[in-house]
């Protein structure tokens, strides 16, 4: 590692070269202001706040933007650059509708929090917000462009980290704003609801279409029989609007709190994530020893079927037809487990909580999200709206005594759990389908090949001689390699290059998915990812197959894996679909 | 061929819009009609640089300067100078209208203190005629440098001629190069910045319909020096002429193998493209102009990294303006030390100004640098139009500050004017006399910023509109003392933390007047007053009832109608119509209305 030695305000450091100055403070304890610099993202140096002097020179350098150099001293903070960062920020708010109280960022906004440090009394400038109407279009995500404050995240994350496009800037000079790309309204952009633009906007001009009180509506319903499933990556994030550390493992807390808020039964989708991995696993094996067509692509995340349906829709013929855990979930729920308590699916609303906003259009994707004759989910809620709902109920979420699901279909496995990290999915089978191809138990079932933060991942499993490629990408630009290589393959008539692919919209995978906790960067997914495998480590069934809940559903109800009636509640189909409506 | 005569007629875009090519058609079929065009040929140039009076007709050898022709002149120039060899006095330059006609542009005061190094061929060859221009020594230098000079000898001549980048901030020319050079890459990029965006400004235009092959030449010079293969001409779509003469320039220079494969046989590869933008002015801007050129939208990138290092697409790119490239070959050829001489030291050279405004004689003028507003607006510009008082002369452009008469005596160069307050800028000269106002020409450069500011950063995209609400508010006579020192917060802010030059020097023409004009805000702001009647809330047009003899004349005039009275009685003016528009006032032959 080549470093370089540097001062922030004459405390001598030793940084990586290529180190940014906001990093390299940061090193030594020095929080430099901003607005737009997020460590997802390579910096865009649009707010202007962040600015630093570099002794013996009179300009300011952005420090978000600016490599260290061997030598120099950064002045982060003295009596001009507070005035100068001061002046920024009240033309901001100058700008900005200020109604905090009603604002969904209110309380975790990076600007509120900007303008609370600054001591900011007065806006002494020409109030200028713009006049531009809410686009509620999409079922996910709300954008609000008067609380823009042009920073250019949300831009940057759709173009390069989700390679998306729905996103862009419209206009010029005051008239500069974000919006869906061609200033359409998002249902009508290739928008694939993923809510990365919501977790990285630093204010509330993108957030989640809260249906917190849809589902306070449904728990005070007398006639509803009010069920809800809480997605893997949910119980190691909720926590920490609560204080606690990211990656804190609270499933029972979370069973507890939903117990207190009045549901009537608690599930968790890691028990669909062990029925997907039956599905899929048994799809994967079928298409492996009838030359069905490889490579199988994994279908739990529906951003990523949306994306598929839109820019890459020759790969349908790969697709799992599976059902992602969520609509599995909600489709026995409303079925076998309706039967069981013997009350009428109608009666049965079905709550389900997601670390991500496209779960949210996921439930009216297309009719097989009804297979159970209506909705199998009604509602879906984030992470982050499950904190709100707990901390509005009253509930002191961090002193709660661990509780249990509900049987029989909330108990689940250490593959079900991991379903929440990137490569999950893939080990999760790998675990089940060695068993269902030989016959044996796998021995050593963590599966390092697939783990990890690198965007795309390659691995080779061995299944008694029969050697499996296996690929998985998670943030959705880079998937591209994996498609074209795939095309690329089947264009020459030769083997595909992967057997199976796992493919999550987020970076990090579900853990950081667009409905999780703000303030998420790769320090964050890393804790998240941590206490997922620590939940699987911990489970004593850590291989699908071997969910005593599942093996009772196949019996009971379903028959067997991919047989017909698991075809017709657990699985569906796609269709290519325009990327823009007009 | 030679010929025994040869009549220029300028075909720059002022002249053109003036009916030149109509001239110039006109020349072509008297000499026809003559019989003369074995012995007579008619050329179209470049700018002549005195637009004032143009179109622009010259006759060699005779040096006959005509002024302000027209095409039913052409048969007269045609008849009495070529063929009877007599002036045609009544088309002759006279500085006023008694004194004597000046035959030779050297007698005219116009010309007289300018040096033209960057203008050297426009206006005496023909644009489109490349054995013209290497008539003129065209592309000896390139031949130079690809046979006689290494690349470090080729940086170390810029670096002892001192140049530095005419499109604003002065960088040594020699540097960027010498930058790029020592950065290993499998492409470099070297890109030309005709991106001229100031308003008033078209040096560069003038310059590329001048003499494109100037440009064209020492871009594959500059490519030689740092090893690069391809250049780029990034120039605004609203230069139809410009990019025609390039095109036309370009062909002309691959026919003749001075571009493309294998230049002059030497194994040397290097050819040009044009890029079209779209006028936006935040485009000259060197970081949002490699992004235009890339495709996206035209915004700046945080520097550094230097485009000299990291530029278009990544690669190293050296990018210079038009005026800066022009000045390459001559120095090739005739020694950077040459090129020292002439200027100051540490701003070496000429410079071309669009000097405009209430100026006396607008137009291109190319002095030494080092040569003073006094000069350039007194002897060269000929004084304030109508005998006025001079006010203040903005240099700059947008980015560039007011300067009064204390500084007329400053010597003209990139290091004076920073200390001034002001800015070189790419070379807009704009003169202010006594009728206008400090604050209303503040905002029109601030509401220029406002629409040209790209919107990436919030310093430039707020600031803009923030200092254009607070002038806007003065010039209403609802300001207070206290907004000159939030002008001053907001300007000190943007240049500190606007992303580019354009938001960074946004504010120089409301600080620099804040601090030259002072009394001027004063008197808005504490006595509700614009002395130079220009901001209309502060003005009130009266009519004098002993002067108004009611003629009607202002009230016919009045677009509101809120001028009324009967013949020959004294008019009224309703004030609470009143839109300040000023027609009555600029109507009235009796002086019966004042302004106050």
């Amino acid at each position: 590692m080549e470093t370089v030695n540097i001062k922030i305000n004459g405390k001598p450091v030793v940084v990586e070269k290529g180190t940014k100055i906001l990093a390299a403070a940061k090193k030594v304890g020095i929080k430099i202001p901003t607005l737009c610099a997020h460590n997802d993202l390579e910096p865009w140096a649009a707010c202007g706040i962040c600015v630093v002097k570099v002794e013996g020179s009179p300009r300011m350098v952005r420090a978000c933007a600016t490599d260290v150099v061997e030598g120099q001293n950064y002045i982060t903070h003295d009596a001009e650059l507070q005035g100068v960062r001061k002046t920024v920020i009240e033309m901001i708010l100058a700008d900005h509708p200020n109604d905090c109280l009603r604002c969904a960022r209110n309380g975790v906004c990076e600007l509120q929090d900007i303008a609370a440090d600054f001591a900011i009394r007065e806006i002494p400038f020409k109030r200028n917000v713009k006049d531009v109407a809410i686009d509620d279009s999409t079922p996910s995500l709300i954008f609000d462009q008067k609380k823009c404050i042009n920073c250019g995240r949300c831009v940057q994350v759709c173009q390069q980290l989700q390679n998306v496009w729905a996103l862009e800037f419209i206009g010029r000079g005051e008239g500069t704003r974000m919006a869906g790309a061609g200033d359409v309204l998002m249902s009508e952009t290739p928008c694939i609801k993923c809510g990365q633009c919501s977790a990285h906007c630093p204010v509330g001009a993108i957030y989640e279409k809260d249906e917190t009180t849809t589902v306070i509506n449904a728990l005070k319903d007398p006639e509803l029989h009010v069920a809800v499933q809480i997605a893997p990556a949910v119980r190691v994030a909720v926590g920490e609007a609560f204080g606690m550390e990211p990656g804190s493992i609270s499933t029972g807390k979370i069973y507890a709190a939903l117990r207190m808020l009045g549901f009537d039964a608690i599930f968790d989708t890691n028990f669909a994530a062990d029925l997907t991995i039956m599905e899929e696993g048994s799809e994967f094996v079928h298409r492996l020893t009838n030359q069905g067509v490889l490579p199988l692509i994994t279908s739990c995340c529906p951003a990523w079927v949306d994306f598929m349906e839109k820019y890459a829709n020759d790969m349908i013929p790969n697709f799992s037809t599976a059902k992602s855990p969520q609509m599995m979930q909600g489709a026995v729920t409303k079925t076998y487990y309706a039967q069981k308590v013997n009350i009428p699916r109608e009666k049965i609303y079905s709550v389900s909580v997601m670390p991500c906003t496209a779960k949210k259009f996921e439930i009216t994707r297309c009719d097989d999200m009804k297979s159970s004759g209506c909705d199998d989910v009604d509602v879906v809620l984030t992470t982050r709206e499950l904190a709100r709902l707990i901390k509005r109920s009253g509930i002191d979420f961090a002193t709660l005594e661990d509780e249990q699901a509900d049987s029989p279909i909330g108990h689940y496995t250490g593959a079900g759990t991991i379903f929440g990290a990137t490569g999950g999915v893939m080990e999760a089978a790998i675990r089940s389908a060695y068993t269902l191809v030989t016959g044996e138990e796998l021995e050593e079932i963590d599966i390092d090949a697939v783990r990890g933060m690198d965007g795309v991942k390659v691995g080779e499993v061995d299944i008694k001689g029969t050697k499996i490629k296996v690929a998985v990408a998670h943030g959705m630009a880079n998937v591209q390699s994996l498609i074209d290589e795939v095309r690329q393959a089947r264009e020459k008539g030769s083997e595909p290059p992967y057997h199976f692919i796992e493919v999550m919209a987020c970076k990090g995978g579900c853990i950081a998915g667009g409905g999780q906790p703000y303030f998420t960067d790769d320090e964050v997914r890393a804790k998240r990812i941590a206490g997922l495998y620590q939940d699987d480590k911990e489970c004593t069934i850590r291989k699908s197959h071997q969910n005593p809940e599942i093996k009772q559903i196949y019996a009971e109800f379903l028959g067997e894996p991919n047989g017909h009636k698991a075809h017709e509640l657990l699985h569906t189909h796609y269709i290519p679909r325009q990327k823009y409506k007009k | 061929m030679a010929y025994k005569n040869y009549i220029l007629v300028c075909g720059g875009t002022g002249c053109e819009s003036a009916k030149a090519d109509d001239i110039y058609k006109s020349l072509l079929s008297a000499v026809e009609a003559n019989g003369l065009e074995s012995d007579c040929q008619v050329v179209k140039t470049g700018c002549f640089g005195f637009c004032e009076k143009g179109p622009i007709v010259k006759v060699l050898p005779d040096e006959a300067f005509y002024v302000e022709v027209k095409p039913s002149d052409a048969e007269e120039i045609v008849k009495e100078n070529i063929i009877k060899g007599r002036l045609v006095e009544r088309l002759l330059y006279k500085e006023d209208p008694n004194s004597a006609a000046k035959k030779d542009a050297d007698e005219i005061k116009f010309y007289q203190k300018q040096v033209r190094v960057v203008l050297r061929n426009c206006g005496m060859i023909d644009p489109e005629n490349i054995d013209e221009y290497i008539a003129r020594d065209g592309y000896g230098a390139l031949e130079k440098v690809l046979f006689d000079m290494t690349p470090d000898d080729i940086i170390n001549e810029l670096k002892v001629s001192g140049l530095r980048g005419r499109g604003g901030a002065g960088f040594p020319t020699w540097m960027k190069w010498n930058f790029s050079k020592g950065v290993e890459a499998d492409q470099k990029y070297i890109v030309c910045n005709a991106d001229e965006g100031d308003p008033g400004a078209y040096m560069d235009r003038s310059t590329l319909e001048g003499d494109p092959h100037s440009v064209l030449e020492a871009m594959a010079i500059a490519g030689r020096a740092v090893g690069a293969s391809l250049g780029l001409i990034y120039i605004r779509a609203e230069y139809p002429l410009a990019i025609h003469r390039l095109e036309v320039a370009m062909k002309q220079a691959r026919e003749y193998g001075l571009l493309g494969k294998n230049i002059l046989d030497s194994g040397f590869d290097f050819d040009i493209e044009i890029r079209l933008g779209a006028g936006a002015f935040v485009c000259g801007e060197e970081t949002a102009l490699l992004s235009s050129i890339e495709g996206n939208r035209g915004m700046p990138w945080p520097k550094p990294p230097f485009p000299a290092v990291k530029g278009l697409w990544g690669k190293p790119t050296v990018i210079n303006n038009v005026e800066t490239f022009a000045n390459i070959p001559v120095i090739i050829l005739k020694g950077g030390k040459w090129f020292s001489s002439i200027g100051t030291e540490k701003s070496s050279g000429t410079k071309v100004f669009a000097l405009t405004g209430k100026i006396a004689n607008s137009g291109l003028v190319e002095v030494p640098m080092g040569t003073t507003l006094r000069e350039i607006v007194y002897d060269i510009g000929g004084g304030i139009k109508g005998g006025k008082a001079f006010k203040a002369v903005q240099t700059g452009g947008p980015s560039g500050g007011m300067l009064t008469t204390e500084f007329l005596d400053t010597p003209v160069d990139f290091d004076t004017l920073v200390a001034a307050g002001s800015m070189m800028g790419s070379g807009g000269m704009i003169v202010m006399d006594e009728d206008d106002c400090i604050i209303d020409v503040a905002k029109f450069y601030q509401e220029f910023c406002v629409e040209e500011s790209c919107g990436k950063c919030s310093p430039c995209r707020i600031g803009t509109r923030k200092l254009y609400d607070i002038l806007e508010k003065i010039s209403q006579g609802k300001g207070q003392m206290s907004d000159l020192e939030k002008m001053e917060e907001i300007g000190s802010a943007m240049k500190k933390a606007a992303l580019c030059g354009l938001g960074q020097t946004a504010p120089n023409p409301i600080l620099s007047s804040i601090k030259n004009f002072r009394h001027e805000y004063i008197s808005h702001i504490e006595n509700g007053k614009c002395e130079a009647g220009k901001c209309k809330h502060l003005v009130t047009f009266t009519i004098l009832e002993d002067k108004c003899i009611g003629c009607t004349l202002c009230a016919r005039k009045c677009p509101v109608n809120c001028i009324a009275g009967d013949k020959k009685v004294p008019h009224v003016i309703d004030q609470s119509k009143c839109i300040k528009c000023g027609a009555c006032y600029e109507s009235c032959k009796f002086g019966a209305i004042v302004k106050r």
